[in-house]
C-alpha cells in the first residue's frame, strides 16, 4: 500500500495571516489505506495544515494535489465533495437538532417531496453501530456528552463515504474505552482503503495506531517517517526541539503525619456521585481517576459549591464547614479549576486582565475596581505563568490552548487557594506546556497547599499523584498509594474488577 | 489565530474602532445637518427642550443598558412607567385631603413611584432568575399586565392629578437651577453614576461577565442570579425616577402613556454600542443613542424636509445600521 501514490498531498504549502507565516513550505501527504499522525506543539501549524488540506482555508501559496492532480477548493463543500472530511476539534454539530438530523445534515434523503425518515433512521443506526455508539438517533445533540458527540461526528463522516478522513485531536475528549472503539474503527476504515490523518497530543496513541508520523514545529515539517522507526521520546524531542524526558517533577516528600487539610465524609451529588469520602493532607497531590461519566467532575463541583450537593461532614483544617455556594468554598481557601476552559473557564471575548481578576475582584478595590492594581497583577501573572503570545487587550480566544490554560491557572491562583482542585489540567495542550503545568502544581503542593488532580490521562495521574482515588459509577472504587499506583490497578478499579486490592482502600 | 490579531491590534490602537466612533460621528453629523437646515436647532431653548424630553427615555435606557449587558431584556418598562404614573396620581389625589398641598405629599408620591418601580423590577427579576423563565416571555407578560392595570385604574380614560397639586408639582419638570431643568440634571446624575458603575465597579464587571458567559461567571464565583436580579431591580427604580419627572409634565396618565418607550430605550442602548446578546455595555453610548433618536424626531419637526410621520422609519433604519456596524467591528476584532 505504502508505495502507492498519495491520495492527497500538500506541496510547498505556505499560509500567512497578515504578516505572520503559520505554514512554511509544508509538504504533507497521505496514501490510501494509510494512517498518518501529525504531531507538534500547540501553535505548530497542525490545525491550519489540516484546514488547508480539507479546503477550509485557502493557501497563500503552494499546491494541493488530489490523486496527483492540482486542485483548488473554492468552498467549504468542494473539499467534502472530493471525499475529504474534516472533523474539527470543536464540534461542528447543530446542537438543537437530533443525532439523525445531524448525520444527514445537508444531504437529507428524500422519497418524492418528503424526507425518507425510515431510511435515514436505519442508516444512522448502522453508522452508530459501527462506532459502537448506543446513542438513540432521536436524541438532541445538545443533550449528549462530549465523547458521544465525537462518536456522532465520526458516524457522520462514515455516512459521507470519506476517501480522506482528517481528525483534529479525536481522542482529546474520549475515555480510553472510547478511544479503543475509535481505533478499531480507524483500522476498519484503513482496511477499506480510506486515508486517515489525525493529530494527537497522546504519543502512545500515535505509536499504536499510526503508520507514519509527520512532526511539525513552528509552521514547518521537521520530521517525516514510519512510526516504527521512532520512539515516543524521540517524537517528543522532535516536537519540542529539546529533551523532555523528565515530564513529571519528582514526587513530594510529604511526611506521613502531615496535617489533614480537607476531610470529606459522605459527599453526595444527586444523579452523579454517592457517599464519596476521602482525606487530603497538606503538601500532597491526590489524583482522581475513573472513566468519563464516573462522577469525578460532578463530585468535586459539588464539593466546591458549584452544584447542589450534600455531605455528612466536610472539615477544612479540622473545623467543620458548610459549603453551599462557590463563595463559601473560596472563603475557606478551596477552589475548583474547571476542565472546560472555553465554556466554563474563560470569557473568550474579553481580554486577559478582565479574565485574570474576575474570580477575585474584591481583592482589587472595594466597590470600584482598581485597574492599576489589575494591570500589575497581570504583569506578575504573565511572568510567573509564562503566558505568551497575547496582546494584552486582545481577546483571550486568540490565545493558544496552552496559554489559555496557564491564564486560567493564574486566574484561579488570584484567589489564593490553599486547597486546589484542578480538573483535566492539560487537556489539549502541548507537551512543553504540560511539563510547565506539572512543575507548577508540584511546587504549589511543596509550598504547603493540597492539590486534587482529576485526569483522564492515565500517565498524568500516575506521574503526578502521591495517592490516587479511583471512582466508578459515582462511588469511590479504591484508593492507591505509592508503588501500588499502576495503570493496571487503576483500570481494574475503574472497571469494577479491582477486588483483589480492596485492602488498600483508605 | 494569533496571526490575525497581531495585525489588527496595532491598527485599533491608532484609531478607535468603528463601534466606538460610529455613534459619535452619527451624532455630530446629525447636529451639523440640523444646524445647517434650521439655525433654531442649536438654540439654547431647543437644546434644553430636546434634552428634557430625552430624559425619561434616557433614565430608563441607562437601566436597560445594565439589564442587556447582563444578558437580559425588559419589554415592560413603558407599561410599567404608565402604571406607576397612574398609581402615583391615585395615591396623591387620595392623600390630598389629609396632607394638603405641600412638600410632604410630593415626597409621598415620589416614594410611591420608587417603591412601586423597585417591586415591579424585583418581580420581573424574580421570575426570570429564580424561576428561570425566559426574560422575553416574563416581560412581555408583565408589559401586558401593567398596561391593562393602568387602563383599568383610569377606567379606560385618563387619571388626572388634582389641579392645585399639579401647579405645585410643575417645577419638578419645568423648573431647575441655573437655567438647567431638573429632568436634565437628574438624567446627567443617573448617567454619571451609571457610567462609573458600569465601567469601574465590581457590579459592572459582574454584569458583563454574566452576559458574556454565565457558566464562566458562575465558575468564577459571580452570583449570576443576584447580578441579574439587581439589574432588573435597578431598572425598575429608574423607571420610577423617570415617572417622577414625567408626571408633573402633563399631570395625567392614561392607557397611552409610555407607549413604545421600551422599544425606544432598547434601541438607544443598541445604537450606543451595547451588545444585544449581552457581555458588553457602555452607558455613555446609550446616552448618545438616546440623543440621536430624539434629535431625529426634533429635526423632522423643525424642518419640512421629510414628513415627521416618517420618524419611525428613520429610527428603524438607524437601529439596523447600528447593528450592522457593530457586527463588522466584531468580525474585524
Amino acid at each position: 500500500m505504502t508505495d502507492a501514490a498519495p491520495v492527497i498531498a500538500l506541496r510547498d504549502a505556505t499560509k500567512r495571516f497578515g504578516p505572520v507565516e503559520v505554514l512554511h513550505d509544508v509538504d504533507l501527504e497521505v496514501r490510501a489505506g494509510e494512517v498518518l499522525a501529525l504531531i507538534g506543539e500547540n501553535g505548530a501549524g497542525k490545525s491550519t495544515a489540516m484546514k488547508c488540506l480539507a479546503g477550509y482555508q485557502p493557501l497563500t501559496s503552494g499546491r494541493i494535489l488530489l490523486d496527483g492532480k492540482e486542485v483548488t477548493f473554492g468552498s467549504l463543500h468542494a473539499g467534502e465533495e472530493a471525499g475529504i472530511v474534516l472533523i474539527h476539534q470543536e464540534f461542528n454539530l447543530a446542537e438543537q437538532l437530533t443525532v439523525e438530523q445531524n448525520i444527514f445534515l445537508g444531504r437529507e434523503l428524500r422519497k418524492g417531496l418528503f424526507l425518507d425518515k425510515a431510511r435515514m433512521r436505519q442508516l444512522s443506526r448502522d453508522y452508530l453501530d459501527r462506532v459502537k455508539c448506543e446513542v438513540d438517533p432521536d436524541r438532541v445533540v445538545s443533550s449528549l456528552s462530549n465523547s458521544e458527540k465525537q462518536m456522532v461526528e465520526i458516524a457522520k463522516a462514515l455516512g459521507r463515504d470519506a476517501r480522506v478522513l482528517v481528525m483534529d485531536e479525536p481522542t482529546a475528549v474520549l475515555t480510553n474505552t472510547e478511544s479503543r472503539i475509535l481505533f478499531d474503527q480507524v483500522r476498519a476504515l484503513k482496511a477499506a482503503g480510506t486515508a486517515i490523518i489525525f493529530t494527537s497530543h497522546k504519543l502512545s496513541e500515535v505509536s499504536e495506531i499510526a503508520d507514519r508520523v509527520t512532526v511539525m514545529r513552528d509552521g514547518a515539517v521537521v520530521h517525516d517517517g514510519p512510526v516504527a522507526d521512532m520512539t515516543e521520546d524521540a517524537m517528543a524531542t522532535a516536537m519540542v526541539g529539546r529533551d523532555v524526558s523528565d515530564l513529571y517533577p519528582p514526587k513530594g516528600r510529604r511526611p506521613d503525619d502531615a496535617p489533614v487539610m480537607l476531610k470529606v465524609e459522605g459527599l453526595s451529588v444527586p444523579r452523579f456521585a454517592e457517599d464519596v469520602s476521602f482525606e487530603l493532607r497538606r503538601g500532597e497531590i491526590l489524583g482522581i481517576a475513573g472513566l468519563v461519566g464516573s462522577g469525578r467532575t460532578e463530585a468535586m463541583e459539588g464539593l466546591c459549591g458549584l452544584r447542589p450537593a450534600s455531605a455528612a461532614r466536610i472539615e477544612i483544617d479540622g473545623a467543620p464547614v458548610a459549603i453551599r455556594r462557590p463563595a463559601d468554598a473560596l472563603s475557606h481557601g478551596l477552589c475548583y479549576l474547571t476542565e472546560d476552559r472555553k465554556l466554563k473557564g474563560l470569557l473568550l471575548e474579553k481580554g486577559m486582565r478582565v479574565n485574570l481578576t474576575l474570580q477575585s475582584l474584591e481583592k482589587f478595590g472595594g466597590l470600584m475596581v482598581d485597574r492599576q492594581a489589575e494591570e500589575k497583577a497581570l504583569d506578575a501573572a504573565i511572568r510567573e505563568f509564562d503566558i505568551r503570545g497575547g496582546q494584552r487587550e486582545s481577546r483571550v480566544s486568540n490565545l493558544s490552548g496552552g496559554n489559555q490554560q496557564k491564564l486560567l491557572l493564574a486566574k484561579v491562583m488570584q484567589s489564593e487557594p490553599r486547597i486546589l482542585v484542578v480538573d483535566e489540567p492539560t487537556r489539549g495542550i502541548d507537551i512543553g506546556t504540560k511539563q510547565q503545568i506539572y512543575t507548577f502544581l508540584r511546587r504549589l503542593a511543596d509550598e504547603g497547599r493540597a492539590i486534587i488532580v482529576i485526569s483522564s490521562e492515565m500517565q498524568e495521574v500516575i506521574g503526578l499523584s502521591d495517592r490516587v482515588l479511583v471512582m466508578r459509577r459515582g462511588r469511590v472504587a479504591g484508593m492507591l498509594e505509592g508503588e501500588a499506583i499502576t495503570e493496571d490497578a487503576i483500570v481494574r478499579h475503574a472497571m469494577g474488577v479491582g477486588a483483589d486490592s480492596q485492602g488498600r482502600a483508605a | 489565530m494569533a496571526a490575525e490579531t497581531a495585525d489588527t491590534v496595532p491598527a485599533r490602537r491608532r484609531l478607535p474602532s468603528m463601534s466606538v466612533l460610529g455613534p459619535i460621528v452619527a451624532l455630530v453629523v446629525l447636529v451639523l445637518v440640523g444646524a445647517f437646515l434650521n439655525p433654531n436647532f442649536v438654540s439654547a431653548a431647543n437644546i434644553t427642550n430636546v434634552l428634557a424630553r430625552s430624559a425619561f427615555i434616557g433614565i430608563i435606557a441607562v437601566g436597560m443598558t445594565f439589564v442587556i449587558t447582563a444578558g437580559g431584556l425588559d419589554l415592560s418598562v413603558g407599561s410599567m412607567a404608565a402604571f406607576i404614573a397612574g398609581l402615583m396620581i391615585l395615591v396623591m389625589n387620595w392623600a390630598l385631603p389629609t396632607l394638603g398641598i405641600g412638600i410632604p405629599i410630593i415626597l409621598l408620591g415620589m416614594a410611591v413611584a420608587l417603591v412601586a418601580g423597585l417591586l415591579a423590577g424585583l418581580l420581573n427579576g424574580f421570575l426570570i432568575t429564580t424561576l428561570g423563565i425566559e426574560a422575553f416571555i416574563v416581560t412581555l407578560g408583565s408589559m401586558g399586565i401593567y398596561r391593562s392595570l393602568v387602563t383599568w385604574l383610569a377606567d379606560g380614560g385618563t387619571l388626572s392629578l388634582d389641579f392645585g397639586l399639579r401647579t405645585f408639582y410643575r417645577p419638578v419638570y419645568f423648573g431647575g437651577i441655573l437655567g438647567i431643568s431638573w429632568p436634565i440634571i437628574v438624567f446627567a446624575l443617573v448617567v454619571i453614576l451609571g457610567e462609573i458603575l458600569m465601567s469601574r465597579s465590581r457590579f459592572g464587571r459582574h454584569c458583563a461577565a454574566t452576559g458574556s458567559n454565565e457558566h464562566v461567571a458562575h465558575y468564577s464565583n459571580v452570583d449570576v442570579n443576584r447580578t441579574r436580579l439587581l439589574t432588573y431591580a435597578m431598572l425598575g427604580v429608574l423607571v420610577g425616577v423617570a415617572t417622577i419627572m414625567y408626571v408633573p409634565r402633563l399631570g395625567s396618565a392614561s392607557a397611552s402613556t409610555g407607549v413604545l418607550w421600551e422599544l425606544e430605550a432598547i434601541a438607544a442602548v443598541i445604537i450606543g454600542g451595547t451588545v444585544l446578546k449581552g457581555g458588553f455595555g457602555r452607558v455613555w453610548g446609550t446616552v448618545i443613542g438616546v440623543l440621536i433618536l430624539s434629535l431625529i424626531d426634533n429635526l423632522l419637526n423643525l424642518t419640512d424636509l421629510v414628513s415627521p410621520y416618517l420618524n419611525g422609519a428613520i429610527q428603524g433604519i438607524i437601529i439596523i445600521l447600528a447593528v450592522i456596524l457593530q457586527r463588522e467591528a466584531k468580525a474585524k476584532g
